[in-house]
């Protein structure tokens, strides 16, 4: 596995970056047509600026992935379960996934999409000895069916329009508004249910945290990527000129999606599930400048469309960048101590101070804070939203703000909950005996989740080289270059004009340290250099011990009482026979009892209904299957 | 566009920047002078903060075994990051070249970032009460931005910029009278700045060791030149909060024009605004208790609540006509 599949998927990443590097900065568009395919169906391909723009996004992260998977994979090797199934699945996974993004027809689509779905189902039961590893998977694998489903009815309906499977052709269709907005519910449905919206998540903190660490990363990083991707060319390349109220809907989606997914990570103490429904809240972030990009062009402004358009994309690339960091960090920690629990961890940047710094790296990012990458895509979002007052329509106008004021919540209940996963797990002091003898992982990890928070800062200083490389990709979807917003030189950041807003990173964070060294200098040189070192403050009582500390439920306590209504929290305190209190937590999704549960029942309930046609005799299936034969021949005659 | 090579404006950023650190620790002393005059007590000195932060700075560090580098990389950082958060808030004069470096989102990005690290190293010790305190406050946080932004929303689409040097020229144009959405703006911004800043009656600066504290739990294992860091910082927070609220609310006297007259009668301005706040805010520790933690919320959401208030007005009395 080590020496054949790693090098071999760091070739297939290197080719992905430089390929959809040269797509994305020459604004090409090259076509070719597999030897695959039905003889009248050709596979064809084509890479254009937005499918280079997310192969870049899959060889990059894929490319830095490799430096991580060898030394992550070795403890795999002694134990029961199949490297060569790792390797092999994370292969066709990573081709299914390059293969969607260079699909140039429905077909290839579809099967791409499926070899991603499926191969992906096989990594995630990876560690299939595990009762919630299969059970998770098979939830993954169920819904990535119904959601295939719907992404198929969708190109059903531009297929019929369009007179054909390639792209060209529904790219030239013309649908009636009714057709297009069905089309356009479809495939909502469809990558929504990929990319992990609410309310059609319920697969995605599953199956996630399940699979190892550096898959994970690659499904959390960038196949929920791909999701965006396929709704992206659905919606905006093929159908084109979206619908003001789609935007509405998007809107809407994302935000309640936002907003769930963070307030369910605060809740969590698995790290891993933590960070997938962290992923949830992202996804909605980026569905929200898409919707708000959708508001914009169905109201007639095309400029403050292409705005929300590139911070939509930009926040993929963000995400891409600090969800992969963190995965590959969660995994580094259960490398190191064998835990995913947070309230048995602690202290572990003292013992592992390189994976804790760049982990904190990783934390300032998914948290939205300045001057790193997760800011600028929130704060182009911001803009995008306070534009509102061009719109005519009242509603709108009140929209648009509320919906920034949700965002504004989600971003401060995420800093709330990475301050809880790093404080809980890397200050104060270790809660296990695992985690007292973490040690720091190997230099490849290290390497790997370094370059992933290098790219985090400098995707945060350097925002107008990212935007003016995103052009391509607006120009060819909507027509749009955003030349204003690089107008300035490379120091400044200028969206919709210098006069509305500007930001210059660069130069804030050349103030940020220039102050913090002036500070330091000033302070260190005076007499009292020197630092002594004691106990912590222990109120008289004698040293506290470890078991003091707050915990990740302790932590989360104030949060889940303010916002009790939106959970099914049950805690429970019972004695032991030794008189030992004992407090039980258990938090579920509350849709998992109103909207999956329900649907599960009725699917049983028609299922037994279904059941009474399988009588065992076979001369009554035979007059079934004649009675289906005749219907279908009436059908088409 | 700030013209970065005008020597003279980033003197003048500088002049601001000595002048937020300096001044901070007097509004805090003014605060608790006005407050033990109305509580029939003898108060201490203005000068006291500053005795304080000497005595402080000269003073041995102790840290605890248990520590790790970010405990004491942390007060830099807070200090830097607030530092740099008062350097985009006109002091004197309407325009400052840092504005456009950095727009009102990018200020509460940054006061986000000392929070962020303010908690983180509440959390590193491994002591109940850092942990304490770091929950509250993102709690606290947590509710209070969306508040915040909602009141900024409103005033940066009635100006149509998120530049503050832009919003506060669109009100000294407009004129603060009838204008609704900018009263509740204000209503919204004076809650969530007792907030942020930890005064009565979301949290007590006066208090150690109890069990109501939230910003001293956090900052409970500090001592000597990290503690007077950690305490100049929250007092420029303060200063900033104020300066803030006075600028762009009530925005008169401040100066349009670098030259000296301007500038003296600016500063005379946002000094007596500042007298004005201080006693405002004196006036309300003296007759509000300090709430419960769990009502702290409601506190906060009559504060979005203005806020949205401000928005409708805006978007209901002022864009129609």
């Amino acid at each position: 596995m080590r020496v054949v599949v790693i090098p071999l998927m760091a070739i297939s990443a290197v080719f992905a970056v430089v390929a959809g590097f040269a797509a994305l900065q020459q604004e090409l568009s090259l076509t070719a047509t597999l030897p695959l395919g039905l003889p009248w169906l050709p596979w064809q391909i084509r890479l254009d600026s937005t499918s280079g723009f997310f192969l870049m996004l899959i060889g990059l992260v894929t490319l830095l992935i490799t430096f991580y998977a060898p030394a992550y994979v070795r403890e795999f090797e002694s134990g029961q379960d199949s490297l060569p199934a790792l390797g092999g699945f994370t292969g066709i996974f990573l081709a299914g996934m390059q293969m969607v993004v260079l699909a140039d027809g429905a077909f290839a689509f579809m099967v791409s999409w499926e070899v991603m779905s499926l191969s992906s189902y096989f990594l995630v039961t990876f560690q299939h000895e595990k009762p919630e590893n299969r059970r998770a998977g098979f939830i993954y694998l169920l819904m990535a069916h119904v959601g295939g489903l719907s992404i198929l009815l969708g190109f059903g309906v531009m297929a019929a329009f369009g007179h054909g499977f390639a792209f060209d052709a529904m790219r030239a269709a013309t649908l009636p508004t009714t057709w297009a907005s069905i089309a356009f519910a479809l495939a909502l449905f469809g990558f929504g249910m990929k990319a992990g919206l609410l309310p059609i998540h319920a697969w995605l903190p599953e199956a996630h945290p399940v699979a190892p660490s550096h898959i994970s990363a690659l499904m959390s990083g960038v196949m929920l990527k791909v999701a965006v991707y396929g709704l992206l060319r659905f919606t905006w390349d093929l159908l084109g000129n979206p619908l003001w109220q789609w935007g509405v809907v998007l809107l809407l989606v994302g935000a309640a999606s936002a907003l769930a997914g963070v307030l369910f990570a605060m809740m969590q103490q698995d790290i891993k599930r933590l960070l997938a429904y962290s992923s949830v809240e992202n996804i909605g972030i980026i569905f929200m400048a898409l919707g708000l990009s959708a508001l914009f062009s169905g109201t007639g402004h095309p400029v403050l469309a292409t705005i929300g358009f590139v911070a939509a994309l930009y926040h993929a690339l963000n995400h891409a960048m600090f969800k992969s960091l963190m995965f590959l960090g969660a995994g580094a920690v259960l490398h190191a101590s064998h835990e995913r629990n947070l309230d048995q961890m602690g202290g572990l940047l003292r013992r592992m101070p390189w994976t804790g710094l760049f982990v904190l790296l990783g934390c300032i990012s998914i948290s939205a804070l300045p001057p790193f990458n997760g800011f600028v895509s929130e704060w182009l979002t911001f803009q995008t939203a306070l534009q509102a007052w061009t719109m005519d329509s009242g509603i709108l106008r009140i929209l648009l703000p509320v919906t920034a004021a949700v965002l504004a919540l989600t971003g401060a209940i995420a800093a709330a909950t990475f301050v809880k996963l790093y404080g809980i797990a890397f200050l104060g002091r270790a809660r296990s005996r695992h985690a007292r003898r973490a040690r720091e992982v190997p230099f490849g990890m290290r390497f790997s989740l370094g370059s992933f928070s290098l790219m985090c800062l400098l995707l945060g200083i350097f925002p107008t080289q990212v935007i003016s490389l995103l052009g391509g990709i607006t120009n060819q979807l909507m027509g749009q270059r955003l030349a204003q917003a690089t107008a300035h030189g490379w120091l400044w950041l200028t969206p919709v004009s210098a006069e509305t807003a500007s930001y210059s990173a660069p130069l804030v964070f050349a103030g940020a340290l220039g102050i913090w060294w002036i500070a330091q200098g000033l302070l260190r040189r005076g007499r009292v250099r020197k630092i002594r070192r004691g106990d912590p403050w222990d109120c008289g009582f004698g040293m506290p011990d470890a078991r003091m500390q707050y915990t990740a439920v302790a932590f989360a306590q104030p949060m889940r009482r303010v916002f009790s209504t939106l959970f099914d929290v049950k805690e429970s305190i019972e004695q032991d026979k030794a008189e030992i209190p004992r407090y039980t937590l258990t938090i579920h999704d509350p849709l998992w009892y109103r909207f999956y549960l329900p649907i599960g029942r009725l699917v049983d309930a028609s299922a037994r209904r279904i059941v009474r046609l399988q009588s065992g005799n076979v001369r009554i299936y035979l007059g079934w299957s004649l009675a289906t034969l005749v219907i279908l021949l009436w059908l088409i005659s | 566009m700030a013209d970065l090579l005008n020597l003279k404006e980033w003197v003048a950023v500088l002049g601001q920047l000595l002048m937020f650190a300096l001044a901070a620790p007097m509004l805090v002393a003014w605060v608790k002078r006005v407050k033990c005059v109305l509580q029939n007590r003898k108060g201490p000195s203005l000068l006291q903060p500053y005795r304080d932060l000497s005595k402080l700075l000269k003073k041995e560090v102790r840290v605890a075994h248990t520590a790790s580098p970010l405990f004491r990389a942390t007060p830099y950082l807070v200090f830097s990051a607030v530092l740099v958060a008062a350097s985009t808030v006109p002091l004197l004069q309407v325009h400052l070249p840092t504005t456009a470096l950095a727009d009102v989102i990018v200020l509460v990005g940054f006061l986000a970032l000392a929070r962020f690290f303010l908690a983180l190293a509440g959390m590193d010790v491994g002591t109940a009460f850092g942990g304490m305190g770091a929950s509250r406050e993102m709690l606290i946080s947590a509710l209070a931005e969306p508040a915040m932004l909602m009141a900024i929303f409103t005033l940066t689409m009635s100006a149509h910029s998120t530049n503050l040097s832009s919003v506060i020229q669109h009100v000294l144009d407009t004129g603060l009278l009838l204008r609704p959405s900018l009263l509740f703006a204000l209503l919204a911004l004076l809650l969530v700045a007792i907030a942020e800043t930890g005064r009565i009656p979301v949290d007590n600066p006066a208090t150690h060791l109890e069990l109501t504290m939230v910003h001293e739990a956090m900052i409970l294992e500090y001592s000597g030149r990290h503690l007077a860091l950690m305490e100049w910082a929250a007092q420029i927070k303060l200063l900033l909060y104020g300066v803030l609220i006075s600028n762009v609310f009530f925005p008169w006297g401040i100066a349009e024009t670098a030259t000296a007259p301007a500038l003296a009668i600016g500063a005379l301005a946002i000094l007596a605004k500042l007298v004005t706040l201080g006693m405002v805010l004196a006036v309300s520790e003296t007759l509000v208790a300090k709430m419960r933690l769990f009502r702290v919320p409601a506190f906060l959401n009559l504060a979005f609540l203005l806020g949205l208030l401000g928005m409708l007005s805006y978007v209901i009395l002022e864009t129609s006509l």
